[in-house]
């Protein structure tokens, strides 16, 4: 009689041999060159692509089981936010506009990054990056997939949700993202790795998921505190990848540092831009605010960044070039984008609003060296406009950054008063900035940058030519709707009405 | 420096000024009056006189400002490219060398209700 | 030294790995948040199979830790026993 010999279990380590080094073959028929044609133009040096390092050392079978179990969690809890009318335990709808954001901007980005992944996966000629990056596009595809899904049971009670897709492409803010996922798909594989796989997902995406959804968590929003930690499980994983990149390149050959610092500089300035609208999420948006976001700062800008630069300067990279700037603009920005927001509200598919009282003295207390001084005297005369039934509404369309596609709020490095002017000509041609940072960006790439759809210029051209009621139909904003000032919005009248029902008998 | 690529990289800016219709497009913003978040961006035909721009499109624009009402607009300080620079009010923004897509910016010395004293 | 950290959601599958990791790793600091437990440890910070073990009750693969990873910093280190964080510098 047989006896039914029980195979002995792979270890972790011999188990990533098998399952994902052992994967790869030599090619016979083709060359390699023929194989990879984009790994070598960018000037990246690789000379033994075994010795890449993956930590985690996640196989495709670990990893379907532990994203199955993922997904199971996420719509446990996102059937009981439908089944018990979830979106009333939200502190205040006014939070929505941060989701509202959200949906329209950073989820098309996830998709992005699906796509660039996939890419990268196919151009590497290492199969241990090949499976990493293969890991982190589905991963990317599985996050807008959940973020739509969940952001879309508020859709069938509040506006601003029903046209996220249209907004992706015209809108205008929307561009901001978009052309950041645009400019890193259209670089080379290894330039993509460092503005998506290290300089995003590594130094920046902790300011994006871990405040704000802890703030979704306090602000009684189950469904997004569960895509969201859903998504950022991948993350570490994702951001693992991203310095395992970096020590890579750097190890194969000394060539490498130069090109990799610029990269660094470069990403690690668009991406601070690209999720600058973050601090408004937090200092303004979140009814019951986490943390502010210069608090956000310290912990995962200063320490942890610093932490980082500290570690990799063994290999001759220094902290990124514009660093100083952005840490100068910390107590600055989220107040200047919300003004902003506010004065153009008829033209986001979200509400602004004017911080009350209570919020003001939070944000004097949170910035005692900026709101006061300079942000306290502009709320309070919008303040007293609203009040007098003469809302401010700034129907000057805005100056846009040639190169991060922000209107140009940003003001000097060392002076809040006066607004930062950049400009330069490249072929008889004028074009305008925010910053030095981005008037760098621009100035090795011009090329490049040229080609930037800007959507406020891009009203006085074909189709719109200028039109704001056409303009509102074409990126499918519903004016009295989806737009203006929350307090007088159909998204308050409605909250309230359901909230007071729910919590009554009449 | 050329877009580093796999072959020659050139490009059409898209902004070109044939795109809008026989206009231009102009930048003004007044000079430590942050009320509004940016720059404004203007959209006119060359032939507009100076004057025009500034009687119409800009004084509309500046309104909410509480030193709105005070400008003088005889004795307000240009810049155009960041250059102290003064118009002719009666000549068109092309005869002014207002180019496509310059920034204009002015300066009301003593006007501040929203800004800290300097 | 600089500072390592990891984020677990805060859930019931997570309190006995939080426990073990504060056994380990005595010098840690546990900081409680909305929905997310943080600790930061000093130089590295170490997540033993063993002692998760001993407080489950059953056996534990430490790649289970991805389900409920929120974030981490510094570089990892990993084979079937153990999971490390660490700074160089």
């Amino acid at each position: 009689m047989d006896m039914k010999v029980a195979k002995k279990k792979l270890g972790l380590k011999e188990k990533y041999r098998t399952m994902t080094r052992d994967l790869g073959w030599e090619p016979s028929y083709h060359s390699k060159e023929a194989l990879f044609p984009y790994v070598g133009y960018e000037g990246i040096k690789i000379h033994d692509w075994d010795k890449w390092e993956d930590p985690f050392r996640l196989t495709m079978d670990a990893y379907w089981k532990y994203q199955a179990e993922k997904e199971r969690k996420f719509y446990a809890i996102i059937d009981a936010h439908a089944q018990n009318n979830g979106h009333l335990n939200l502190t205040d709808a006014r939070y929505l506009s941060a989701l509202k954001i959200f949906l329209q901007a950073i989820s098309p980005a996830e998709y992005a990054a699906h796509r660039g992944f996939a890419r990268v996966g196919r151009e590497f000629p290492g199969v241990g990056p090949q499976v990493a990056c293969q890991m982190q596009a589905i991963d990317e595809i599985r996050h807008a997939q959940t973020q739509i899904h969940a952001m879309s049971n508020y859709n069938r009670y509040y506006n601003g949700f029903h046209a996220f897709a249209d907004q992706r492409d015209r809108i205008w803010y929307t561009s901001v993202a978009r052309s950041f996922f645009d400019d890193s798909m259209s670089a080379g594989p290894f330039e993509f790795m460092i503005a998506i796989g290290f300089s995003f997902e590594y130094v920046l995406t902790n300011l994006l998921f871990v405040p704000f959804m802890s703030g979704a968590a306090y602000n009684g929003d189950m469904a997004t505190v569960t895509f969201g930690f859903s998504a950022q499980s991948d993350e570490a994983r994702h951001m693992t990848l991203g310095l395992e990149v970096i020590k890579f390149i750097l190890e194969q050959d000394p060539d490498n540092l130069p090109i990799v610092q610029a990269w660094i500089d470069k990403w690690f300035w668009r991406g601070f831009r690209v999720l600058g609208l973050v601090s408004t999420m937090m200092d303004y948006m979140l009814p019951k605010r986490v943390m502010s976001w210069r608090e956000a700062w310290e912990i995962y800008g200063v320490e942890n960044g610093g932490a980082l630069f500290k570690d990799l300067a063994r290999y001759g990279i220094k902290p990124p070039k514009d660093w100083d700037a952005a840490a100068k603009s910390i107590d600055h920005m989220s107040h200047q984008f919300m003004l902003g927001l506010y004065q153009w509200s008829f033209g986001t598919a979200f509400h602004a609003w004017i911080p009350s009282d209570d919020d003001m003295r939070w944000l004097s207390a949170k910035y005692p060296d900026s709101f006061d001084t300079y942000y306290r005297p502009r709320w309070e005369h919008i303040k007293k406009m609203a009040a007098a039934g003469t809302p401010f509404k700034n129907y000057g369309l805005a100056k846009l950054c040639q190169t991060c596609q922000l209107p140009c709020v940003f003001t000097e490095p060392d002076d809040p008063t006066l607004t930062c002017h950049r400009e330069t000509v490249y072929k008889e041609h004028k074009y305008h900035f925010c910053s030095d940072g981005c008037q760098h960006v621009f100035e090795n790439e011009p090329e490049k940058y040229i080609q930037a759809w800007l959507p406020m210029p891009q009203l006085f051209q074909d189709p719109v030519n200028g039109d704001l009621g056409e303009w509102m139909k074409w990126v499918s904003l519903l004016d009295g709707k989806d737009n203006g000032d929350y307090a007088s919005s159909e998204d308050k009248q409605n909250f309230e009405a359901w909230r007071g029902l729910a919590t009554t008998n009449q | 420096m050329p877009v580093v690529a796999i072959k020659e990289y050139t490009a059409t800016p898209r902004d070109r000024v044939e795109n809008f219709n026989g206009k231009q497009i102009v930048y003004a913003s007044w000079d430590r009056h942050l009320l509004f978040a940016a720059p404004f961006l203007l959209c006119l035909p060359p032939e507009t006189p100076f004057g025009e721009l500034v009687k119409g499109p800009l004084s509309m624009l500046v309104q909410p400002d509480p030193d709105a009402a005070a400008i003088d607009w005889t004795a307000v300080e240009w810049l155009k490219s960041n250059q102290p620079w003064t118009p002719d009010f009666n000549a068109s923004l092309a005869a002014n060398g207002i180019g496509h897509k310059d920034q204009l910016r002015f300066r009301t010395p003593g006007l501040n209700s929203l800004a800290p004293a300097a | 030294m600089s500072t390592v950290f990891i984020a677990l959601q805060a859930n019931e599958e997570t309190r006995p790995i939080i426990e073990a990791i504060e056994i380990d790793n005595p010098a840690a600091v546990v900081n409680r948040q909305p929905a997310m437990v943080k600790i930061d440890a000093e130089g590295s910070l170490v997540i033993r199979k063993a002692t998760i073990e001993e407080l489950l009750g059953r056996s534990f693969d430490l790649q289970e830790l991805h389900i409920n990873l929120i974030t981490l910093t510094g570089h990892v280190e990993e084979d079937d026993d153990s999971l490390t964080l660490s700074w160089n510098s």
